[in-house]
C-alpha cells in the first residue's frame, strides 16, 4: 500500500507529534519501507485461525481493592517539569489564557 | 588489575569469603576499571559511586557467607529499568534527568541477593533498535572491536560485561535485545520465559513480548544471577505464579540423550555462511556429547519481522502515551498551550527510530488498517506459536544461531530500517511465542564472536542451562578474550 506524505502527516498527528517538511519527507520513505515490509503479512491465510495478544499464563488476576496511602506527593511532584503551590503547572489550556476561557 | 576482571562470579565470591578481597575493595576497583574503561567502550549512563562503597562497606562489617554468592558481587543495570538511587531515562531526551520514586522489582531482588549496582547502561532509545545507536547520550562500542556495533537494544549491558567493567548486567529483550547484542559480545545472555521475572519497574516499551534478563560471562554465572531474580510478583499480573527452581542443580547433568531440533529456516538466505558454519560445528559437539540432532521446520519463521514490528510498535504507540510532557521530564519551552505542550515535547523529546514506530503502531491500529495489519499481526503469532508446540511435542530444545551476521560498522545500518530490522530475524519468534531463549559464544568470524541461540520449552531454562553449560566446559570459546579484557 502506497502511503504519501499527507498521511504520514495525518497519523503524525494523531500520535501527538508534528514533523517538519524535511522530516516528512524521511518518515514517509522509511515508513513506506517498513509497510512494504509487513505487507508480507498478506500471505498468509488466516482463516479461521484466532489471533494472539498475549502470551502471559495468567488470564485473569484479581485483588482486593485496598486504599493505601502513598504519601508521595511532595516526591511526585519533584519529578513534573514545572510546579506551583503543589500542582503541576502547564500552559493555560486556551490559547488565549484566562481571557478567553 | 586486569586478572581481577577476568574473574567470574564464583571465582569472586571465593575470594570475598575467604577475605583475600573486601567488597568494598572489589567496588573501589570496578570503578577504576570503569574508568579506564569507559573512554573506549561508553557503555555506563550514570554512575552510583558513593552508594555502592557504603553498601559494599556494610557488607564486609556483616560478613559475606559461603552460601551467599552474589553478596558483594557488582551489577550493571540497563537504564530502562527505573532505580531510586540513580536518573533512568531509557536513553531518552523525554526522561533527561528523570529520578523514579520506586525500585523495579528486579532491582529490589537484586539488592536483597547482595548485589552492589553500580551504574545504569546505556542503550538504544527506549530499547527501540538493534545497536544502540539510536541513544540520545552517547554509542556505546563493541567490547571487541571499537569500530563495530555492540548490537541492541542492550549494547551498554553486554559491552560493559565483556569489556570486564562488571560480571553481571541486567538487559531486556523485546525482539531479541538480550540475546543479540550477547552475541556481538561473545557473553551469556538469556531471555528467560515470559512471565519467569517480574517486569513492575520496566519501562514498558512491547508490553506483551518484553522480559528482563541477566547477562554474564559464563552460563552458571547467569544461572545464578537468574535465580536471585525470578518468581511471582503481586504488581506485575503477567509473572507466572510458579515455584522457582534452583537452576544450578541440574546444570552438571549433561546432555546424553536431549533431543535437539535444528530448524532449517534459521540457516537460509541472509544468514552469513561462517555464522553458520560456526553454529553447525557447535551442534556436532553436541552430538559428540551424546545428543540426539535432528533438522526440523518452523514454517512460519518468515513472517516473525513484519508480525513483530505490527505487534511491539502497536503497543509501543500506546505504552509512550504518557510521555506529554506534563509528568516527566522534559517540557518544550515553546509550547503556549495544553495541545502544544504534548505536540511540542513529544516531538522535540523523542528520537527518529521512536516516532517512526509510534506512527507504524497508531497506523495499524487505525479503522482502516486494524484488520489487514493489528489482527494479522496476532494470526501469524498463532501460526508461530503453533509451530513451536509442534516441534516442542518430540524435542526438548532447539538450536540454530543467534544473529544472521556477526557486529556490523558503526554507522552502517542506522539509515537502513529493514537491514537493522533483519538482525532481529532469528530472535524474535520466541518472543513472539514467549518462550525463553539464549545465546552463548560458540567461535568467531572476522574476529568477532558468533552466538549459539538455545530455545527452549516455557519454563525450561533449567534444560536450556545445562545444555549451555555442557557445551561451555566442552569448549574454549568462552575463553577468549577481547582485547580490552587482555586478550590478543
Amino acid at each position: 500500500m502506497p502511503i504519501n506524505a499527507e498521511e504520514v502527516n495525518k497519523v503524525a498527528s494523531l500520535s501527538k507529534l508534528e514533523l517538519s517538511n524535511a522530516e516528512s519527507e524521511v518518515f514517509t520513505k522509511k515508513l513506506q519501507s517498513v509497510i512494504s515490509m509487513v505487507e508480507l503479512l498478506e500471505e498468509i491465510d488466516g482463516e479461521g485461525v484466532e489471533a494472539t495478544f498475549t502470551v502471559a499464563h495468567n488470564r485473569s488476576v484479581y485483588r482486593e481493592d485496598v486504599a493505601l496511602q502513598a504519601n508521595m506527593k511532595e516526591e511526585l511532584l519533584a519529578r513534573v517539569p514545572e510546579t506551583e503551590d503543589g500542582y503541576i503547572k502547564v500552559p493555560a489550556i486556551m490559547d488565549d489564557g484566562e481571557a478567553g476561557a | 588489575m586486569t586478572e581481577l576482571f577476568k574473574k567470574n562470579i564464583e571465582e569472586l565470591h571465593q575470594l570475598l569469603v575467604s577475605k583475600e578481597l573486601s567488597a568494598k575493595e572489589l567496588t573501589a576497583q570496578t570503578f577504576e576499571r570503569i574508568e579506564a574503561t569507559e573512554p573506549n567502550v561508553e557503555a555506563f549512563l550514570a554512575l552510583n559511586k558513593d552508594h555502592a562503597l557504603k553498601r559494599a562497606e556494610k557488607l564486609d562489617n556483616i560478613g559475606i557467607a559461603e552460601g551467599n554468592v552474589l553478596a558483594g558481587i557488582p551489577i550493571g543495570i540497563k537504564d530502562n529499568i527505573v532505580t531510586k538511587e540513580m536518573p533512568t531515562t531509557a536513553a531518552s531526551k523525554i526522561l533527561e534527568n528523570f529520578m523514579s520514586v520506586y525500585d523495579a522489582t528486579v532491582v529490589d531482588k537484586v539488592n536483597e541477593a547482595g548485589l552492589i549496582s553500580v551504574g545504569k547502561l546505556n542503550m538504544d532509545e527506549f530499547a527501540m533498535g538493534g545497536s544502540t545507536e539510536t541513544s540520545y547520550y552517547k554509542k556505546t562500542k563493541n567490547a571487541w572491536d571499537q569500530t563495530k556495533v555492540p548490537g541492541g537494544s542492550s549494547g551498554g549491558s553486554a559491552a560493559a560485561v565483556a569489556a570486564g567493567q562488571v560480571p553481571v548486567s541486567l538487559g531486556s529483550d523485546t525482539g531479541g535485545s538480550i540475546r543479540q547484542p550477547a552475541a556481538f559480545n561473545g557473553i551469556v545472555g538469556m531471555k528467560p520465559t515470559y512471565g519467569r521475572i517480574s517486569r513492575y519497574g520496566l519501562i514498558a516499551f512491547s508490553s506483551s513480548l518484553d522480559q528482563i534478563g541477566p547477562m554474564t560471562r559464563t552460563v552458571k554465572d547467569n544461572a545464578l544471577v537468574l535465580n536471585a531474580i525470578s518468581g511471582h510478583d503481586v504488581k506485575d499480573s503477567t509473572s507466572a505464579q510458579l515455584e522457582v527452581p534452583d537452576f544450578t542443580s541440574t546444570i552438571n547433568d549433561g546432555v546424553k540423550g536431549m533431543k535437539i531440533a535444528v530448524p532449517k529456516e534459521y540457516f537460509g538466505e541472509g544468514v552469513n555462511p561462517e555464522v553458520v558454519a560456526a553454529v553447525k560445528e557447535a551442534i556436532k559437539t553436541y552430538e559428540k556429547l551424546g545428543a540426539i540432532v535432528e533438522e526440523v521446520s518452523l514454517p512460519h519463521t518468515k513472517y516473525g519481522v513484519a508480525a513483530y514490528y505490527i505487534i511491539a510498535s502497536a503497543e509501543a504507540s500506546s505504552n509512550l502515551q504518557r510521555f506529554d510532557g506534563i509528568r516527566y521530564g522534559y517540557r518544550s519551552p515553546e509550547a503556549k498551550n495544553l495541545e502544544e505542550v504534548y505536540v511540542k515535547s513529544r516531538s522535540e523529546g523523542f528520537g527518529e527510530e521512536v516516532k517512526r514506530r509510534i506512527m507504524l503502531g497508531t497506523f495499524s491500529l487505525s479503522a482502516g488498517s486494524y484488520d489487514a495489519y493489528f489482527r494479522k499481526a496476532g494470526k501469524a503469532r498463532t501460526l508461530m506459536i503453533q509451530d513451536f508446540d509442534k516441534v516442542f511435542a518430540d524435542y526438548d530444545l532447539i538450536m540454530a544461531p543467534t544473529t544472521p551476521t556477526v557486529a556490523f560498522g558503526l554507522g552502517e545500518n542506522i539509515d537502513d530500517p529493514i537491514t537493522m530490522y533483519m538482525s532481529d530475524v532469528l530472535t524474535i519468534p520466541t518472543n513472539m511465542a514467549g518462550l525463553p531463549g539464549m545465546s552463548i559464544p560458540c567461535g568467531f568470524s572476522q574476529g568477532l564472536p558468533v552466538g549459539l541461540q538455545i530455545i527452549g520449552q516455557p519454563f525450561g531454562e533449567a534444560q536450556m542451562y545445562k545444555a549451555a553449560y555442557a557445551f561451555e566446559q566442552a569448549t574454549d570459546h568462552h575463553k577468549k578474550l577481547p582485547v580490552i579484557l587482555g586478550g590478543n
